[in-house]
């Protein structure tokens, strides 16, 4: 029964071992994927490359639809699965800063990791970017903490908002993601760039 | 990798570390946890008078001994195998071959410090907030991953010079 370390006392160097096997996995994924290139990112944006769309719902989805049927065989216990908490003012604000954050730079702080892994010296300097963000925002924080603690709603779930049952929306995202594929297949023919293609 | 199969990877790494940890992935926290251990290193007595520092080092351990900044440091292994084994490990600057390196460096470093300020703000990135939060059904994992999206989408135009 899951979660395995807080359903049980394991030390704590076992928790953190646990830990650096998942990045070594999160890291490997993300390079496999080709996120490890900026301008396979970039691509969602201008329509020549959506694998970001193809691999971001296909990977939300097989975590979300593997995660409920653990739990419905008495595999997982989901209540004792963060849930991050929705602080409404601070999501949007932030999300639109990160998006600016991802058209200028090429990359996410997860895709940055896997690309400097490599050697991408853009990457490198996107992180020492990224480090100087987070000091930026620890001293900046006094300033801006009403912002972020603005319209609290704690961590709701998607499936309570819309009063469905967790399965029949996990559904409607897998209709969802099936015509956002078919959408995306058609904007790599439309938005084609082979010029920029058969570099990355 | 065939994204549809890259996809099916990363969503079983994260069903993993659900199963094993209880929690998602994560990648600009760790990045923050860097921050707070060196500001605390540099200068032990601002970090313990500020409020947002000093919150890190409640239970008397280092940021850096911490599920998170392990998984961060394991993340740079991972990529480092894949690119190894796809023969893909090369020094490299990449970009539009209408920009100089000095342009695409600048605006590297600056998309670097917008997206982490964001990330703090939203508390978690594509990976912590949006890919796991919406693995959850978490409303702020999906209004996250509209608010990244949608805001590129937006500025991608302004910025289109860089990439196209």
């Amino acid at each position: 029964m899951g979660p395995i370390t807080i359903l049980n006392d394991l030390p704590e160097w076992m928790n953190l071992g646990i830990g650096f096997f998942i990045g070594i996995g999160f890291g490997f994924a993300l390079e496999q994927a080709g996120f490890s290139s900026s301008r396979k990112l970039a691509g969602m944006f201008y329509g020549y490359d959506t694998t970001v769309l193809k691999v971001f719902f296909t990977a939300a989805i097989v975590a979300l639809a593997g995660s409920q049927l653990l739990s419905y065989f008495g595999l997982l216990d989901l209540n004792l699965v963060y849930v991050n908490p929705y602080y409404v003012t601070a999501t949007l604000v932030g999300g639109v800063i990160m998006g600016a954050g991802f058209i200028m730079g090429g990359f996410c702080p997860g895709t940055g990791i896997s690309a400097m892994s490599i050697g991408k010296i853009d990457a490198l300097f996107f992180l020492v970017g990224g480090l100087s963000g987070a000091f930026l925002f620890a001293e900046t924080y006094p300033m801006i903490q009403t912002l972020a603690g603005a319209n609290y709603k704690g961590p709701v779930r998607v499936d309570e908002w819309l009063g469905v049952s967790p399965g029949v929306f996990t559904f409607l995202l897998i209709a969802a993601a099936i015509a956002m594929f078919w959408l995306a297949e058609l904007a790599e023919k439309k938005y084609a760039r082979n010029d920029i293609t058969t570099e990355i | 990798m065939n994204p549809y199969l890259a996809g099916v990877l990363l969503g079983l790494v994260l069903l993993t570390a659900m199963f094993f940890s209880g929690r998602g992935l994560g990648a600009s926290g760790g990045l923050k946890y860097a921050v707070v251990a060196a500001v605390e290193t540099v200068d032990h007595e601002h970090a313990m008078e500020s409020s947002y520092y000093s919150k890190y080092f409640e239970d008397g351990k280092s940021p850096l001994k911490s599920w998170l900044a392990l998984e961060v440091l394991g993340m740079f292994l991972g990529g480092f195998i894949s690119g190894a084994i796809s023969g893909r490990l090369k020094f490299k600057i990449e970009k539009s071959p209408k920009i100089s390196n000095g342009k695409r460096l600048l605006f590297a470093f600056l998309g670097g410090v917008f997206f982490v300020y964001g990330a703090q703000l939203a508390r978690g990135c594509t990976s912590g907030a949006a890919l796991s939060g919406m693995a959850v059904l978490s409303v702020a994992g999906f209004m996250t991953m509209l608010g990244i999206f949608g805001s590129a989408f937006l500025f991608a135009w302004f910025f289109r010079k860089l990439w196209i």
